[in-house]
C-alpha cells in the first residue's frame, strides 16, 4: 500500500460512510412502505464512487445510472432535498417528479437515468461542452458491466476516443445484470474491447477505495490537460442487495420457504408436461436455474464490502472512524426525524 | 371454463402455442427467470436469454421472422423500446411494403407497460399510440385474462409484426418485481376483473382489430383499453345513478383500430370520451376524434382523459396524471344531456 495522508483516508471514509448510512436509512424507509416502486442501491459501490469523486473539481459533470444515490450524496447535494426526493415529496430535489432513479442537479452537473447504458452518451456530451468552452473540466460516466453490451455505450466509447474528449468511463462490475450473469452473455474480454477503441483501460479492485483513488489520481490530471483523451476503469464490486431491494434470486436465500413454495409447483408442472422439449433438455434447464439461484448467494457475502475492507486495512484509525460514524448517524437520524415530521404533519406525501 | 390470473393466462397461451408450433421461440433479457416455467418445459433453444442489447436482439428478431421462424421478442418495459426503435420503425414495419408484399415479418414484440405503482416516468409509459403511428405494425393491449391469452394467439398467428403490451397493474409478477418488491405494506389500485377471471379451456385467436363492447348504453360512449377500461366501468356505474347510460368499448387493438365499432356506438350516443393512459397529444384520442369527425355527420360531444405530462414519481401526482375515475366523471358531467 502506498502512503496516503491520514486526512485523505478519513475524508474517503466519511464519504463512503455517509452514503452507506443514507442508503441503509433508505432501505428501512422502503421496507416500512414509505417509498413506492423499485429501489436500486449503490451499497457495495462506495469505494468506486468515493475514489473517483475525491479527484473531481467544481464544473466536472457526472452521469450516473439507476444507482444515483451514492454519487449524489458524495458530491454534496443537500441531503434533506435528496431524501425528500427519494420519498417522492413535492419539496424534494426534483419536486417529487424523479425519485431515486431520475435524480438531477443542474448546479452540480449531476444526472441519472434508468435506461441502461445511457450514462455513456450523457457524459460524452458534458465532456464535449467542457472542451468546446476550453475549460479543464472532465465528465464521468458510471455504469454497470451489463451496459457494456448496449450499443449506445459502445458508440460513446468510440465517440469519446475519436473526438478526444475527457470522459472517465467507470464500469462498476459485479457480474450480474439483474438475474443474468454477465459473463454468460458477453463475448470476449471487456478491457480488450475498450482498448480496441484506442482508449487506455485498466481493471482494478473496486472494493478497495485506496486502489480506486490511486488509479484515477494519475489518470484524471492527464485528462484535464490539452490532450483530452478518455480513460476507462473496470472496478469489481458486489451488491449485497442484488439488483434491487426484494431481488427475486436473493429471496430464495432470505425467505426460502415462501419462495420455493411459490415457484416449485408451476416449475415441476412445466417440467412434467406431456408436450415440450426432450426430457434431458428440460432437466438441464431446471438444473441451470437452480445453479443460478445457488450462485446468487455469493452476492450476500461481506468479503468485498468496501467499508469493512477499509476499516480492516486501517485499524489504527479505528477511533476516528467511530467518531465519524456516530456523527453521521446522528446527523442523518435527525434529518430523517425532521423529514418524517414534515410528512406526518402534511398527512400524505 | 377455468379461472386464471392475467400473467398465468399469457403463460398458458404461450405453452399451448409453443407446443403446437416448434418455430415459436422467445428471445429477451432475463428470460431464464422471467419465463422459467417455459424454459423448464421447452428447453433453452426456445427460451433464449440475451445480453442488454435491445437494438441487436430486436433487430435479429425481425430477420429471424423473415427467415420463417416465429420469434417472440421481449422488451422488458415498453419504455426501453426507445433503445431499439430502429428495428421496428425502419425494418419490421417496412420489409413487407419494400418487398412489394412478398416478404412478411411474423414477429411478436412483447413488453410490459403502464403505471400506477410509483416507478417514475422512464418505467411507466404506455407508448401504444406512438408505436401504432407507424404503418405496418399492429399494437394490442389486453385488459383481462381471457383476452390476454386469446389475443396473444392472434398476435402469434399474424403474418406481420404485432406489439403485445401487458399492463403491469394486471400482471402480478411485474408488480411484484417493480412495485412491491415482495413487501406487503404497499398497495395499488389493481382492477380485480382485469387481474383475474374466467378463461377458455383452449385458447382461441380473436380476429385482429376487433373491439369488444363491454357494456351497452345510449347516452355516452367511453372508448378505452388496458387498465383504463376498468376505470371506465367504475365511472359508468356511478353515472347510472345520475341517469346517464354509458356504453363502454374495450378497443383491445390500438392498431388496426375498430372504426366501425366506434362509429356505430357514437352514431347512437352522440357523446364520446376517450380514456387513454397514453399521452394526450398526437395520439389515440386525437385519432378517434378525427375518425368520428370524418364519419359522423350529426353533432357530437367529445372529451378525453389521458396522460398529459411526464409521469411523476410522487404517487398522488401520478394518480392524478394517469386517467382515474374522478377525471372521467368530470368530463362526463360536463357534457349536456337532454
Amino acid at each position: 500500500m502506498i502512503f496516503m495522508k491520514e486526512r485523505t483516508l478519513l475524508k474517503l471514509y466519511e464519504l463512503m460512510y455517509r452514503s452507506r448510512f443514507m442508503e441503509e436509512t433508505i432501505t428501512r424507509l422502503w421496507n416500512d412502505g414509505h417509498i413506492y416502486g423499485e429501489m436500486h442501491l449503490g451499497i457495495g459501490e462506495e469505494a468506486i464512487i468515493a475514489g473517483v469523486l475525491s479527484h473531481l473539481i467544481p464544473g466536472d459533470a457526472i452521469a450516473t445510472d439507476h444507482r444515483g444515490t451514492p454519487p449524489f450524496v458524495m458530491r454534496g447535494v443537500d441531503l434533506e432535498a435528496l431524501l425528500l426526493e427519494i420519498l417522492g415529496h413535492p419539496k424534494g430535489l426534483c419536486l417529487g417528479m424523479g425519485g431515486h432513479m431520475h435524480l438531477f442537479s443542474q448546479e452540480l452537473l449531476l444526472t441519472s437515468s434508468g435506461i441502461v447504458g445511457s450514462s455513456g452518451p450523457s457524459a460524452v456530451g458534458f465532456a464535449l461542452a467542457a472542451k468546446y468552452r476550453k475549460t479543464n473540466n472532465i465528465a464521468v460516466a458510471f455504469f454497470g458491466e451489463g451496459s457494456m453490451n448496449q450499443g449506445m455505450l459502445l458508440e460513446s466509447l468510440n465517440l469519446a476516443a475519436a473526438m478526444s474528449l475527457p470522459v472517465l468511463f467507470v464500469c462498476k462490475d459485479n457480474n450480474w445484470a439483474i438475474t443474468t450473469q454477465s459473463s454468460e452473455v458477453t463475448g470476449g474480454v471487456l478491457l480488450d474491447r475498450v482498448r480496441g477503441f484506442g482508449i487506455e483501460a485498466r481493471e482494478i479492485d473496486g472494493s478497495d477505495v485506496t486502489t480506486v483513488w490511486q488509479a484515477v489520481e494519475t489518470a484524471i490530471p492527464r485528462m484535464r490537460k490539452s490532450t483530452k483523451s478518455p480513460y476507462f476503469i473496470q472496478a469489481n464490486c458486489t451488491h449485497n442487495e442484488g439488483h434491487f431491494l426484494g431481488d427475486p434470486l436473493l429471496r430464495f436465500h432470505r425467505a426460502p420457504r415462501k419462495e420455493f413454495g411459490a415457484v416449485t409447483g408451476p416449475l415441476m408442472k412445466s417440467v412434467l408436461q406431456y408436450k415440450g422439449g426432450r426430457i434431458d433438455k428440460r432437466i438441464r434447464s431446471v438444473t441451470k436455474v437452480l445453479s443460478l439461484i445457488a450462485k446468487s448467494r455469493m452476492q450476500l457475502s461481506d468479503s468485498k464490502d468496501p467499508l469493512l475492507r477499509f476499516e480492516k486495512d486501517n485499524r489504527d484509525l479505528e477511533d476516528q472512524f467511530t467518531q465519524i460514524k456516530s456523527s453521521i448517524q446522528s446527523e442523518t437520524n435527525l434529518l430523517v426525524e425532521r423529514i418524517m415530521g414534515i410528512i406526518q404533519e402534511e398527512g400524505v406525501l | 371454463m377455468r379461472t386464471m390470473e392475467f400473467a398465468e393466462a399469457i403463460e398458458s397461451a404461450l405453452k399451448q402455442a409453443m407446443s403446437e408450433n416448434p418455430d415459436i421461440f422467445l428471445l429477451g433479457e432475463d428470460l431464464h427467470t422471467l419465463r422459467v416455467n417455459l424454459l423448464a418445459q421447452f428447453g433453452k433453444e426456445r427460451v433464449q436469454s440475451t445480453p442488454i442489447s435491445e437494438s441487436a436482439f430486436l433487430g435479429a428478431g425481425v430477420s429471424a421472422a423473415m427467415a420463417g421462424l416465429r420469434p417472440i421478442v421481449e422488451i422488458m418495459l415498453v419504455d426501453f423500446i426507445g433503445v431499439a426503435a430502429d428495428a421496428l420503425l425502419n425494418h419490421a414495419a417496412k420489409v413487407h411494403a419494400f418487398s412489394g408484399g412478398k416478404w412478411s415479418v411474423p414477429l411478436v414484440v412483447r413488453a410490459s407497460c403502464g403505471g400506477g405503482y410509483g416507478d417514475g416516468g422512464q418505467h411507466e409509459q404506455s407508448l401504444w399510440g406512438w408505436l401504432a403511428h407507424i404503418p405496418g405494425i399492429n399494437v394490442v393491449v389486453p385488459s383481462n385474462p381471457a383476452d390476454a391469452g386469446n389475443l396473444l394467439l392472434s398476435a402469434i398467428e399474424a403474418d406481420h409484426p404485432v406489439i403485445y403490451l401487458e399492463h403491469k397493474l394486471l400482471a402480478d409478477y411485474w408488480l411484484d418485481y417493480m412495485g412491491t418488491g415482495g413487501r406487503e405494506n404497499v398497495t395499488f389500485d389493481i382492477p380485480e376483473a382485469g387481474a383475474k377471471g374466467e378463461v377458455p379451456n383452449k385458447w382461441q385467436p380473436l380476429p385482429i382489430g376487433e373491439a369488444k363492447i363491454l357494456r351497452e348504453g345510449s347516452d355516452l360512449t367511453m372508448i378505452s383499453l388496458g387498465v383504463s377500461v376498468h376505470r371506465c366501468i367504475e365511472a359508468a356505474a356511478i353515472l347510472t345513478n345520475e341517469d346517464i347510460s354509458t356504453e363502454i368499448i374495450d378497443l383491445r387493438w390500438v392498431s388496426p383500430l375498430d372504426t366501425s365499432c366506434i362509429i356505430n356506438s357514437v352514431s347512437k350516443t352522440h357523446r364520446v370520451i376517450v380514456v387513454d393512459e397514453d399521452y394526450l397529444r398526437f395520439g389515440l384520442s386525437g385519432e378517434i376524434a378525427a375518425i368520428v369527425a370524418e364519419e359522423i355527420n350529426s353533432k357530437f360531444q367529445f372529451g378525453r382523459v389521458c396522460t398529459d405530462f411526464t409521469i411523476p414519481f410522487n404517487r398522488n401526482l401520478e394518480d392524478n396524471i394517469l386517467p382515474n375515475v374522478n377525471r372521467i366523471l368530470d368530463v362526463a358531467r360536463a357534457f349536456t344531456y337532454e
